[in-house]
């Protein structure tokens, strides 16, 4: 193993890590706030990747500029589905029930998808994808680092949104204890569905990266969500900057293991790491104490 | 009176059970009833840990797929004949099914809820890329396994019977474990682990028993849909479907209850093996199973067993003595948002 191959899986996996960290943060924003677990989250990085080729191929859109649309759509999307469907949940079952119904929600999605567009994998394209540059003995198409920089931009809206705004304030509140901040006035249910909104939304971003750098098809979404899943709960079940940490730091080590070892084996590493973690820690490496009481 | 009569309703299922194959004798049907028998019998272990702990695993592929290699393996290295003799090795991968559940469940137990539920995931994918990768296993061109040379009118009948005998076990265990303390156990851990165990309740120690008795039937149940299905790959073996079918089986039926899970695997899978016959096209039956789904969870959402028994309970007994008997889950729901 050459130091140059481990170079690049490094920045590689820093590149790709961020992006995963963004459709991740959705996921454990959802969970902090409604306290369900989104199976969902990995169709909806799916469907945000079909949509973004949809106004690539036929409309000729950018990419990036695509965005703007298909954005705003995936957060009238998930505000629909928590109002119609995951709002509706209640009882000591919640959880349990959420996954049930996300992952209803998933199939529903899964077979349009294949029926609009086929179960051909596709791949998105632009110069951007094509085309890399070099930098310190690497070749690097252009895909990461744009993807890379917008992920960041939006994880850095994100945040600006969450710890400088009266909105966030209350999304902050109901993360930290729901009953408590309905009781100080917050619209607890209004705050929960806007959050289901933002969460979905943030896969639109995710799913057009994942389908610039990957060949994807809709059954992709199950690789996509036991990913994620690993992430947010190695991060710690709600915790907004484990999200991120555990995105970056798996996405690279996966990357790693692969160059130094073998790429068939680099998939493992990231549920072996998982479980090694949470043998120690159960609550995850940023996670409160709490999430292990009952 | 009454258990009286629910004897014989179980009874009488079991009968209609035993003379299915003998009206329908259409391979098509029979086979159809192969696969849900299965899944019943899966689905009924599941709910035995899951069900009566609150602890819902959504890895149990694990054991699934770790009784299919038994059966795959087993046989292709003794040279087996496809005969009556491989259903010998039903057990066998039950067993082995139990000792991977002892570490599994060390492991996944520590932990609670939703991290519980994400942790079984990841080593259900650690074990579906385990047998991916290694040597051994065949890797994704998968293994051929000896198939019985049994008439075609025939082929089904002894899968038939033994499905069966493996729903009956399940069954049994199920109720045997429902009416004994350890079964209370588990619903306390349910109810809530902290006071179980400050009641004295070794909640470790049951809660890995239960996973590793849930383990037993799953895993005989994965040897004989190897057998059946003749040749098995990684990604069947080790199915994250599965994981969820079964979870989905349990809540359709009634999470926690005897019937729940059977009526839950009946409805469904039957269901889905006849909608794959009837649309060629895959993606169409996963939008109308996934609405479908989706409305009876909606509009039941403690399960059919659950919902229809509370309805005959209002018919013959009248609200009070419902009340009287025990606490309504809106009630529940209720004073816990108070």
């Amino acid at each position: 193993v050459n130091s140059t191959a481990l170079t690049h899986a490094v920045i590689d996996g820093i590149l790709t890590g961020a992006v995963y960290a963004l459709m991740a943060t959705g996921l454990t924003l959802i969970f902090g706030v409604m306290n369900i677990i989104n199976i969902a989250q990995g169709i909806f990085v799916i469907l945000g990747a079909y949509l973004s080729y949809a106004l690539s191929v036929h409309l000729g859109i950018d990419l990036f500029v695509g965005l703007l649309i298909t954005i705003p759509t995936l957060f009238i999307v998930g505000t629909c589905v928590e109002r119609a469907f995951i709002g509706r949940l209640k009882g000591p079952e919640k959880t349990a029930m959420s996954i049930l119904v996300t992952y209803a929600i998933s199939l529903i999605i899964e077979g349009t998808l294949n029926l609009v567009f086929g179960v051909n994998y596709v791949q998105l394209h632009s110069w951007y994808v094509s085309k890399s540059f070099k930098v310190f003995g690497i070749y690097l198409p252009y895909i990461y680092v744009f993807g890379f920089i917008m992920a960041v931009v939006l994880l850095g809206a994100l945040y600006m949104m969450l710890y400088r705004t009266r909105f966030g304030a209350s999304v902050r509140a109901s993360l930290a204890d729901h009953t408590a901040a309905a009781l100080v006035g917050i619209d607890v249910r209004r705050v929960s569905t806007i959050c289901f909104g933002i969460g979905v939304a943030v896969t639109a971003a995710g799913g057009m990266v994942y389908g610039a750098t990957n060949a994807f098809n809709a059954s992709t979404s199950y690789d996509l969500i036991s990913r994620l899943l690993t992430i947010v709960v190695l991060g710690g079940l709600g915790s907004l900057g484990g999200a991120l940490v555990a995105g970056i730091f798996m996405v690279t080590l996966e990357d790693v293991v692969s160059v130094a070892w073998s790429p068939v084996w680099s998939t493992m590493v990231f549920f072996v790491v998982l479980v090694v973690v949470l043998s120690v820690r159960p609550q995850g490496l940023f996670g409160k104490q709490s999430a292990r009481v009952a | 009176m009454i258990l009286k009569r629910k004897n014989w309703a179980w009874a009488v299922a079991f009968l209609a059970l035993v003379a299915f194959p003998l009206v329908f004798q259409n391979p098509a049907v029979t086979s159809i009833a192969v696969f849900t028998l299965i899944f019943m019998a899966a689905a009924t272990s599941w709910n035995l840990f899951s069900g009566y702990s609150g602890y819902i695993a959504l890895g149990d592929g694990v054991f699934f797929g770790t009784g299919a290699y038994a059966m795959a393996l087993v046989s292709t290295h003794m040279h087996m004949q496809g005969g009556y003799a491989m259903f010998a090795l039903v057990p066998l991968g039950g067993i082995l099914a139990m000792l991977v559940a002892v570490p599994v469940g060390l492991i996944c137990l520590r932990v609670r809820r939703h991290t519980f539920v994400v942790i079984t995931i990841a080593i259900f994918f650690v074990f579906q890329l385990a047998a991916i990768n290694f040597g051994f296993t065949g890797g994704t061109a998968g293994i051929q396994i000896p198939s019985p040379s049994w008439s075609a009118s025939f082929y089904n009948l002894p899968f038939y019977y033994v499905g069966l005998a493996l729903v009956v076990v399940s069954t049994l265990l199920s109720a045997g474990i429902r009416r004994s303390r350890f079964g209370l156990q588990l619903l306390a851990i349910r109810d809530d682990e902290d006071r179980a165990l400050g009641l004295g309740t070794k909640v470790a120690a049951v809660k890995l028993t239960g996973f590793v008795i849930s383990a037993f039937t799953i895993g005989m149940a994965g040897g004989l849909y190897a057998f059946f299905l003749g040749q098995i790959y990684p990604q069947f073996a080790f199915d994250p479907l599965f994981d969820i079918s079964i979870a989905l089986m349990a809540f359709l039926g009634g999470l926690g209850t005897l019937l729940g899970p059977l009526l839950g695997a009946l409805i469904l899978e039957s269901l889905q093996q006849w909608l794959t016959l009837q649309f060629s096209s895959g993606s169409l039956y996963l939008v109308f199973y996934g609405v479908l789904f989706l409305v009876v969870i909606l509009l039941m959402p403690q399960g059919i067993v659950t919902f229809f028994g509370d309805v005959w309970a209002k018919r013959s007994r009248g609200v009070e003595e419902k009340k009287l008997g025990g606490v309504t889950v809106e009630e529940v729901v209720g004073t816990r948002r108070a």
